[in-house]
């Protein structure tokens, strides 16, 4: 798996693991079912889930602060669902750190961005066709977008209040 | 019409670079196959039965004559010389390399146009009545608020992988020319009867296809400052809520039908709460901005009748009947909004020839303020046409094989490419419109059988709008042969209505025959002045039945 984020290639600080008595170091990543055990064992380690892109929010939110990382599975990179997740994730208080795990492609990763994810993970067989660098490149080919609370960057309403207090903005 | 600022043109640049990109990708094997399918789906182009079909946006239907006359080079060196004007308002080229597609999206950016979401599982390009601006019944132009989710849709983080294509559609007026219950959305602008406010009523769930289903009131009055963030909780409802299992269920109509109204209007309202604040609120300046752009042009103060036409017309049976037809009744005295029929006997219905596209460019730029509509019936509309000019305009379009005074006649008929073009087709739809067309090319043979509409599918994906029909044609392949379904009552405007089923599928030869039978039964039965569908709605499906039999039972 290739781990990504703004900046490029990362390691994954998270160990994986599919069950609760696995855990070991200090982040653990597992699937959501095993929280309550994770929880259980009280030990002092930074956890992760993997969550459904059908995941309930409202059920997720109370543990938001015991979470250092939210993991939305993509089964593929045509299911959309996750961006929106990613957004009632985000708009629900969650501040720890959120991937987009599965088959993504590059262009998909300022969308992802965009929506409140701060990384992606890409199994190896895409990562293969699709290195890092494709990947940051995709970040600087649209610099505009026309839709507000989405990005740091100012969107083109923004921009034309701004142009319209210094003046008309021009027709080209 | 709306002008470009310095950031919408940027942007079309920038998506123009990133679909270079794109290819370039696919070229050297960084992307596969199914991963660039979806991308050069969402920039409009498909692969067709023969070659790469190329859809350019014409956001609701609007274009001035540079464009007009841009698309007409394009045709000219990029395809066979023609290009087809679409059900959604949009244009098709049927021949472009993909080679050529980054050259001809430059070009395309070059007169403010693009491909944009003209395909793919996202939101489409947003539909208007043709006639935005310029109809006498109009309470708003639906045009800014098109302009204006045009914009808020463009490359939008979160709904660029829905589970289907999401259609939204904007009318002002009472009569609907936008078929806004056959959308995903619709957008009615209406003033609250209780407030006098303006604001919007949102249809949802309406669409045709495989599974028609009619679009419902989601919200009878929302205010104008919230229409984004409503239609924003709409789609992210639709986006994590829809099924994503199959893909013809995927439709936000599936969803309504299957959770029901009430259950979907609550997971929309509840979302609308979450996101609902001041900051969310449409920006006024921003709104105002955009509106400033389709005030109406500098009209002159003119008499309501034209002598000058009246006179024409007593000398020209043809120019009669064209304004007979053709003329739609304008806001401003003295004017009207004039409809080239891209429907002439024998032709592919919505073709123009790039040698008519520069006729028609012309014509706009003399006589309409610089203004085009691309109508959903595939016909060209001249918004703002003085009276006194209409009979010079004629002379011209007659000379271009563009004069045929049939819009809203039986041969005015809607059609879908088919299976002459469409991978997807199960049957032809144009040599059906052009076999119809011609069995009923007599003048007064379409004047005695007067307002009504015949719409052809090639399949059940249904571009061809057939459930809307008044006549409704389905080409379906039945054992290896090809196969014509027929329904009757289907209506698209405000008294919105799916056809309904008149018998077995018939064979293409038969279709003309078993519609001379169908209106049998209305000339004879009809009552003075009322049309085919009004009449459908008195009489009832069985007379109209028991007709069609004769004929289904003679072919089996």
């Amino acid at each position: 798996m290739l781990l990504l984020d703004a900046k490029g290639a990362k390691d994954d600080a998270f160990l994986r693991i599919a069950s609760a008595e696995e855990a070991a170091g200090d982040a653990v990543l597992a699937p959501l079912a095993e929280l309550e055990a994770l929880l259980a064992t009280g030990a002092n380690r930074r956890i992760g889930v993997v969550i459904a892109n059908s995941q309930n929010v409202e059920a997720l939110a109370p543990y938001f602060d015991r979470l250092a990382l939210i993991a939305i599975a993509f089964p593929s990179g045509t299911d959309g669902r996750g961006f929106s997740l990613a957004r009632k994730i985000r708009r629900s208080g969650f501040i720890g750190a959120l991937r987009a795990s599965g088959p993504l492609f590059s262009d998909q990763f300022p969308q992802a961005l965009a929506c409140g994810f701060d990384e992606v993970e890409i199994p190896d067989v895409n990562a293969a066709r699709q290195p890092v660098q494709q990947w940051l490149d995709a970040l600087g080919r649209i610099n505009l977008t026309y839709q507000r609370d989405f990005s740091a960057a100012e969107n083109i309403l923004d921009q034309r209040r701004r142009a319209r207090t210094a003046g008309e903005p021009k027709n080209v | 019409m709306y002008r470009y600022d310095e950031f919408d043109e940027r942007l079309v640049r920038e998506r123009v670079a990133q679909f270079a990109s794109q290819v370039e990708r696919r070229i050297s094997g960084a992307l596969t196959e199914d991963e660039f399918r979806p991308l050069r789906l969402k920039n409009g182009l498909y692969l067709q039965l023969h070659a790469y079909m190329l859809r350019i946006a014409v956001p609701y239907g609007t274009l001035n004559a540079r464009q007009l006359r841009q698309l007409a080079r394009i045709g000219d060196v990029y395809d066979r010389g023609y290009g087809h004007f679409t059900t959604r308002q949009n244009l098709q080229f049927n021949w472009p390399k993909l080679k050529d597609v980054p050259a001809i999206l430059g070009l395309l950016a070059d007169v403010e146009m693009h491909c944009i979401q003209t395909s793919g599982n996202c939101i489409r390009n947003v539909t208007a009545d043709h006639f935005a601006g310029v109809a006498y019944d109009e309470l708003e132009d639906p045009r800014p608020v098109a302009e204006l989710l045009r914009q808020w849709s463009s490359l939008h983080p979160e709904f660029d992988w829905l589970g289907r294509k999401f259609k939204i559609a904007v009318s002002g007026a009472p009569h609907d020319r936008a078929v806004l219950k056959s959308h995903d959305v619709g957008v009615r602008i209406l003033r609250d009867p209780a407030t006098g406010e303006i604001g919007y009523q949102i249809l949802a769930g309406g669409g045709l296809g495989r599974t028609p289903m009619e679009g419902k009131v989601l919200r009878a009055f929302l205010p104008r400052e919230k229409l984004l963030a409503y239609i924003e909780a709409i789609l992210r409802v639709y986006n994590l809520e829809g099924r994503r299992d199959n893909k013809y269920k995927a439709r936000i109509k599936i969803l309504v039908h299957e959770i029901g109204l009430e259950a979907f209007r609550q997971l929309v309202e509840a979302e609308f709460a979450q996101i609902d604040s001041p900051q969310n609120d449409v920006d006024g300046e921003e709104f105002a901005r955009i509106k400033s752009y389709f005030s109406a042009p500098a009209y002159e103060a003119l008499s309501d009748v034209s002598r000058k036409l009246e006179e024409a017309q007593a000398q020209d049976e043809e120019l009669a009947r064209f304004v007979e037809h053709n003329l739609f009744r304008h806001k401003q005295k003295g004017y009207t909004a004039l409809t080239i029929s891209l429907k002439k006997i024998g032709q592919a219905p919505g073709d123009a020839t790039s040698r008519q596209m520069r006729v028609i460019a012309d014509l706009a730029e003399k006589y309409s303020f610089d203004e085009l509509r691309v109508t959903h019936m595939q016909n060209i509309v001249l918004p703002h046409v003085r009276l006194d000019d209409v009979a010079e305009i004629f002379a011209t379009l007659r000379a271009e094989e563009l004069g045929e005074a049939n819009i809203g006649l039986i041969t005015d008929i809607l059609s879908c490419p088919g299976l002459d073009y469409c991978a997807l087709a199960t049957a032809r739809a144009i040599p059906v419109a052009q076999d119809l067309a011609r069995h009923f090319a007599d003048p007064r043979k379409q004047k005695e059988i007067g307002d009504i509409n015949i719409k052809i599918s090639g399949c059940i994906n249904a571009c061809g709008h057939h459930h809307v029909g008044n006549i409704g044609i389905l080409g379906l392949e039945k054992k290896g042969a090809e196969s014509y379904q027929i329904t009757i009552g289907g209506d698209a405007s405000e008294n919105y209505a799916l056809g309904e089923l008149l018998g077995p599928g018939l064979p293409a030869e038969v279709v003309p025959e078993a519609i001379d039978k169908v209106l049998a039964v209305y000339l004879a039965q009809r009552q003075p002045g009322e049309s085919f569908i009004e009449a459908y709605r008195r009489l009832g499906l069985a007379p109209f039945k028991t007709a069609f039999k004769e004929i289904a039972d003679a072919v089996a």
